[in-house]
């Protein structure tokens, strides 16, 4: 009971620090006059968004999916093909992309949960690959050059604008929160039990009368419209889209985040995008041919700490209790 | 003039098929007996391309560079397998798909610091660059014939190993029960090294069939390796048979459609729109196919029911 409680706590003053940090990041970027650093914790948000949906498929539903990249890129480039027939407003911008990344989701979901293990890697991983090549070739929306986007969303109110970078800043953070808090609610209602009974034991489950793929394709949809908010933010954040966003190393990096921070914990996520971000930026610093220490690195964190830093936290130093 | 095009359009599917089925071979190969989702196969063939090249333009002998090139990558797959890849077959799927994802960075750079300029690009041998005549006066690439040539002999070579010798025998009883044959007394650990070996020697050698096409640069790997992950989903993962024939239908598919798709669509709409429509969906051809086929067999063409 007192391991459990300690663990709470390190988990407490975890969530507190790395939610903190978000908080007061533009804060922070105005004391130290670098402006700069408001677009990057942006950013840093956007793949988090992206990571807490990529969550609730890989962490709670068990489903390896190495195509989430994509759900970003349809929600980039529906900011981003409305911006180039001039349309700016924000609702329905976003109103579309959640239509199309639902419909794309429920799609490619229910060719790729028909299969499973390593079918449904390989699967969900080629059919983003094919977006990724029909948005190459479409020469109309800018092919592998991509789109830029002249003008950000625009809320049809003068109480609130993407322009600004801090009320920009202060919006995508709030979504993260309610993307954190919707998992939250969701894990611990009915169906996020039945999704983490899925991974645990499909059997059982299917013996106890549900319907599995049902609900693991309901969860593949909620994780595809998640993914797409990010990718509108993302759209407004840098006023360009292109096929990189959608590219195959994006999703592997979204898993990595997963793991990093730790699967199926809430927050594990946000901690994993941050502590990723800031790998990436410790390492460059020494070469510029950082991914010869990420890549041995990433491979070691598989290697010796599965459970990610979520994980670390569990561990019972000697002693100590 | 038509048929000329189709037939040598055909004919570069086929051997865009057989190197499909050089990756697909060691691919299906690893994952069916070793359980093991290999992302890296990819930067061997990577590196089958910079070694052989990078041999071939010292020694300026083709045939040396296979000989050294292949070895030598197959050995440097050895080492990944025996320092990494060997403790993850226990582990979950997404272990390995993490840490071969970390392969993949790791080789990208350092094939970008041992081979600071943009890509190697390398001339074809002398003794096969010229073209032969063929039917319908189509003048055909001698070279790639011989890789064609080259994908018909691994694949009687593989069907030798497979179905006839011993190793064969363990490699199909590993596919089909991997603790039955450990509990046999195999040395599993020895096995699937040479398997991994053998894997990474076919990737290696595509990498350097392929070297004087595509010239070699960092990266593609990864265009390549995800087109053998469809092949192998079409054929049924853990089926060499099957890899050969799916290889060959998406070469051919992938091929004739960015050639021929927009004429194949004028019959149906406006030219113009055939036209504008054609790249797009020819780029999507081979992932389209791979979902018809999964549909109706969600374990591929050739796969076991049992996984």
């Amino acid at each position: 009971m007192r391991l459990l409680n300690s663990l709470q706590k390190r988990r407490t003053i975890l969530a507190c620090l790395v939610i903190g940090t978000c908080a007061l990041a533009p804060i922070a970027a105005g004391i130290l006059d670098q402006p700069y650093y408001i677009n990057l914790f942006s950013r840093l948000m956007i793949w988090a968004i992206a990571a807490i949906s990529l969550n609730l498929i890989l962490g709670y539903g068990g489903m390896i999916s190495f195509g989430h990249s994509l759900y970003l890129g349809i929600g980039a480039y529906t900011v981003g093909i409305f911006a180039y027939y001039d349309i700016y407003n924000f609702y329905l911008q976003l109103v579309t992309a959640i239509a199309v990344a639902a419909f794309i989701a429920l799609i490619f979901g229910g060719i790729s949960l028909r299969t499973r293990g390593v079918y449904f890697i390989m699967i969900t991983m080629a059919l983003t690959q094919m977006v990724y090549f029909l948005s190459i070739s479409i020469e109309e929306y800018g092919s592998d050059d991509g789109l830029i986007i002249y003008d950000r969303s625009d809320f049809g109110t003068n109480l609130i604008s993407m322009d600004n970078p801090i009320q920009r800043y202060y919006l995508i953070f709030l979504v993260m929160i309610a993307c954190l808090y919707f998992s939250h609610r969701l894990i611990r209602s009915r169906f996020g039990y039945v999704i983490r009974g899925t991974k645990s034991n499909e059997t059982r489950m299917e013996v106890l009368g549900y319907s599995t793929f049902r609900y693991r394709l309901v969860c593949f949809v909620i994780a595809g419209v998640m993914c797409a908010l990010g990718g509108v933010l993302s759209a407004n954040v840098e006023k360009f889209v292109s096929p990189d966003i959608m590219h195959w190393t994006r999703s592997g990096e979204l898993i990595f985040m997963v793991v990093l921070g730790g699967m199926a914990s809430i927050l594990g996520p946000v901690t994993g995008a941050l502590v990723f971000w800031l790998l990436s930026e410790f390492f460059s610093r020494i070469t510029e041919h950082w991914h010869l220490i990420f890549g041995p690195f990433l491979i070691l964190v598989v290697l010796l700490s599965p459970r990610g830093i979520d994980g670390l936290l569990s561990i019972k130093r000697s002693g100590n209790e | 003039m038509e048929w000329a095009l189709l037939i040598e359009q055909t004919l570069n599917g086929l051997q865009f098929g057989m190197l499909l089925f050089l990756l697909a071979a060691g691919l299906t190969l690893t994952f069916g007996i070793m359980d093991l989702v290999n992302l890296a196969h990819g930067s061997m063939y990577m590196l089958g391309a910079f070694v052989g090249a990078t041999i071939f333009l010292w020694t300026g002998s083709f045939i040396l560079a296979i000989l050294l090139a292949v070895p030598l990558v197959a050995g440097i797959g050895i080492i990944v397998e025996i320092s990494t890849l060997r403790t993850l077959y226990q582990r979950h799927h997404l272990d390995q798909v993490l840490a071969t994802f970390g392969l993949i960075l790791l080789f990208n750079e350092l094939v970008q610091v041992v081979w600071p300029l943009d890509g190697l690009s390398v001339p074809f041998p002398d003794y096969l660059n010229f073209t032969v005549p063929l039917l319908f006066g189509i003048e055909y690439s001698v070279y790639r014939l011989m890789i064609i040539g080259a994908g018909i002999i691994v694949a009687i070579g593989m069907y030798i190993l497979v179905a006839k010798t011993r190793l064969g025998m363990l490699i199909r009883a590993g596919a089909a029960d991997r603790t039955m044959i450990y509990a046999l007394g195999t040395n599993i650990r020895l096995l699937f090294t040479l398997v991994f070996g053998l894997g990474t020697a076919l990737g290696a050698l595509a990498g350097i069939l392929m070297a004087p096409i595509l010239g070699a640069n960092s990266g593609m790997g990864e265009q390549i390796i995800i087109i053998a992950f469809v092949v192998i989903v079409i054929g049924g993962i853990g089926s060499v048979r099957g890899s050969l024939i799916a290889a060959l239908i998406t070469g051919l598919i992938d091929t004739l459609g960015r050639s021929f798709l927009d004429v194949l669509l004028a019959i149906f709409i406006p030219v113009n729109a055939a036209e504008a429509a054609a790249p797009a969906i020819s780029s999507m051809l081979i992932y389209i196919f791979m979902t018809c086929v999964l549909f109706f067999k969600p374990q591929g063409l050739f796969g076991s029911q049992t996984r």
